[in-house]
């Protein structure tokens, strides 16, 4: 479904993508682990658009999407819930949600609002609540469930376990797995978190500054004595 | 603390010595210099004894100083009011009155936060807030009534009436404004500039080709759309202060051009003798051309000035409710709502699919062609137009109003454009001093309310108390 094939991006003179390859298949959940600075949100955004690969392609559903403007990008089918949550905060829940239907066809809006609202059934104490208010948990329940909103093929995560409790990591993430079950959506999933990543995702791919080096399935790479090494030991 | 108060009096000192001691008085043969030390002194007095008393506020004497200041400054009044003891320096009188509110102001908020939480106040805002957004619909049903009827009210003289044709003037800005800052949150401080380009547009249309009020408004409202959209291109990489600027300079050079494109714009002179607006072909002259059909020889009514200032005044009013009815039509739209989330967080709307390009271009178009409607009305009410009524002041009091009626509320911009057009002309009784009176009124909202009068958000969308959703 996504290609990423030999991206290199540049920061000004930094790159912070050294010729980068990737694949996610239809219905999988792809994890891409890597400690800070490795370039994990970079790939990302890259995908999105901003900042645009120097190098390299972007494939999605067999169409070049690397110089594409943003906007555009989220139009054809891919969504994002974007790093640090950016919920809106002045607008309450359901304008949150509906922020996120914006480029869906509005005769979707009713069906699609009760689907989300299943699924995250906290969102629907708080629909009136401004985004603002809503815990951090709550925050970044609603910038998934926003971005479901828009009917993605493939849904985009950006460290959605950053700065939460873990109880919360670990509803947030069972939630993540329901979603991909329950409608097939197609997820990558930047995480720092690599245990539980790794623990849910069926592929995983390792991001050490700007490149690739290691790749396999979730379990493979759980038991992977580098792995352990650099992101897993001393903690969980 | 007596240390404090004699540094604070040395500052005012230096300050108040060029500012306050010297004087130049022109006589006949030039101009002389001199000295107002008596008034210098007492004003740094003022300063000293008022610097005193709020350190002791600090120390907890707050009630004490409370009441001998609220003590003072009543004995003052009435000493004002009925001339019971001359005072020379009316202006000092002034300071003096002043520092005392100040300091009976800063007392009550200390008792305040000795008695209450300090989140108290930040609450009552939100209430406010809240219960006249509840209330906004018979709110607003009792002003469109009241604007309707006021022309015919008996206390409605054409003083009146004019005064609010001036207000309804800067509600429809600042509700134009109020698209482009208090929805999309892009900080314009050139706004003035369409207002301008809509005057003129206006003008020089009619004059030259000979259009009616009607043909030639959305004419020179897309006009202004069009500079609205001239101005977005360059902003569109620019965010906050930088945007502020940029905006503000676009401001200048549209004055600028105008005050120096002789051939079309008649330079500082100005144009003149733009056309009145008719009432259906009707004109409201006492001697109407050949012809033609006056509006009073049509109603059988006796010819009185005040009939087209009246018509003038539904004009407007007409004009700022299209502007009100547009507003919150758009706000529960997709572009709308793009605005909102716009200012709200600019990299999660490109993440949601959002154009922020677009958004942008019509934030403004759509902003500036309010304010070009309303320059249409300037002109057209004025009759004659000049580079100098679209100074930067006029952008500064249109943010103004929609800064402090609370961004994004139109109920605000109503109660801040009464406030900040029609307060000066309630002053005008303090001659030299209502700019003064103004200034701390607006000094004491932004302290009380520095969210705005009216800041709350009404949510666009609310699900139904049962599980099925209705959409907006």
């Amino acid at each position: 479904m996504l290609q990423i094939e030999k991206v290199h991006t540049f920061y000004g003179h930094i790159e912070a993508l050294r010729g980068v390859d990737m694949e996610v298949k239809t219905g999988e959940i792809v994890t891409l682990i890597g400690s800070n600075g490795a370039g994990k949100s970079t790939l990302l955004m890259t995908v999105c658009g901003t900042p645009q690969a120097s190098l390299g392609r972007v494939i999605f559903d067999g169409r070049d999407i690397t110089h594409e403007p943003t906007h555009q990008i989220m139009r054809s089918g891919i969504a994002q819930a974007p790093e640090g949550r950016r919920i809106f905060p002045r607008m309450t829940v359901l304008e949150n949600l509906q922020m996120g239907a914006l480029v869906g066809d509005p005769a979707n809006f009713a069906e699609d609002i009760e689907k989300v609202l299943a699924i995250f059934p906290i969102l629907r104490q708080r629909q009136g609540q401004r985004g603002g208010t809503l815990s951090g948990g709550e925050q970044q329940m609603l910038a998934i469930a926003r971005a479901l909103m828009s009917r993605p093929r493939l849904l985009l995560l950006d460290e959605p376990s950053l700065g939460l409790a873990p109880m919360i990591v670990r509803q947030i993430f069972q939630i993540i797995r329901e979603i991909n079950e329950r409608t097939g959506t197609t997820i990558l999933l930047v995480e720092q978190n690599a245990y539980h990543a790794l623990r849910l995702a069926h592929r995983g791919y390792v991001l050490v500054n700007g490149a690739i080096t290691l790749t396999g399935t979730g379990s493979q790479l759980l038991a992977n004595r580098e792995v352990r090494a650099a992101y897993l030991e001393g903690g969980h | 603390m007596l240390k404090d108060a004699g540094m604070m009096a040395l500052a005012s000192l230096a300050l108040a010595m060029p500012l306050v001691g010297f004087q130049t008085v022109d006589r006949g043969a030039g101009i002389v210099l001199d000295t107002r030390f008596g008034a210098m002194f007492y004003a740094v007095a003022v300063i000293f004894v008022g610097r005193l008393l709020l350190l002791l506020i600090e120390a907890g004497h707050a009630s004490l100083i409370q009441a001998a200041t609220v003590a003072l400054s009543a004995a003052w009044l009435i000493n004002v009011a009925f001339h019971l003891y001359p005072i020379t320096w009316p202006a000092l009188g002034w300071l003096t009155w002043i520092v005392a509110s100040v300091l009976a102001i800063r007392a009550w908020i200390v008792q305040r936060r000795a008695t209450r939480p300090a989140a108290g106040y930040t609450d009552g805002v939100e209430k406010l807030g809240a219960l006249v957004a509840r209330i906004g619909p018979y709110l607003g049903g009792i002003a469109v009534a009241f604007a309707f009827t006021m022309p015919f009210m008996p206390f409605a003289d054409q003083r009146m009436v004019d005064l609010g044709i001036l207000v309804l003037t800067y509600i429809m800005l600042g509700w134009g404004l109020n698209v482009v800052v208090g929805l999309a949150g892009l900080l314009d401080l050139g706004y003035v500039a369409f207002y301008a380009v809509g005057a003129y547009s206006y003008a020089i249309l009619s004059i030259h080709f000979d259009l009616n009020f009607w043909q030639t408004l959305p004419l020179a409202g897309a006009m202004a759309a069009l500079f609205g959209v001239l101005l977005g291109f360059p902003v569109l990489r620019l965010r906050g202060d930088y945007l502020a600027i940029v905006t503000l300079g676009f401001g200048e050079m549209i004055r600028l051009i105008l005050l120096n494109w002789d051939d079309l714009t008649n330079g500082p002179k100005g144009i003149g003798s733009i056309p009145r607006p008719s009432f259906f072909g009707m004109q409201f002259t006492a001697a109407p051309r050949e012809g033609v059909t006056a509006f009073h020889e049509f109603f059988n009514l006796d010819f009185a000035p005040i009939h087209r200032i009246i018509h003038l005044y539904y004009i407007i009013l007409f004009l700022a409710l299209l502007t009100n009815w547009f507003t919150l039509r758009i706000r529960k739209m997709p572009i709308g709502r793009a605005w909102e989330a716009l200012r709200e967080d600019e990299t999660a709307c490109r993440a949601l699919g959002i154009n922020p390009t677009n958004t942008k271009l019509t934030a403004f178009a759509i902003g500036a062609m309010f304010g070009g409607f309303a320059g249409s009305f300037f002109a057209t009410r004025q009759g004659f137009i000049s580079p100098e009524s679209f100074n930067f002041i006029e952008s500064a009091i249109i943010l103004a109003i929609v800064v402090l009626g609370g961004m994004g509320s139109q109920i605000g911009v109503v109660v801040a454009s009464i406030l900040l057009i029609g307060g000066p002309e309630w002053f005008r009784d303090l001659e030299a001093y209502r700019m003064l009176a103004f200034g701390g009124l607006m000094v004491a909202i932004m302290i009380w309310r520095p969210q705005g009068l009216l800041s709350h958000r009404e949510p666009t969308i609310k699900l139904g108390p049962s599980p099925g959703a209705r959409s907006a």
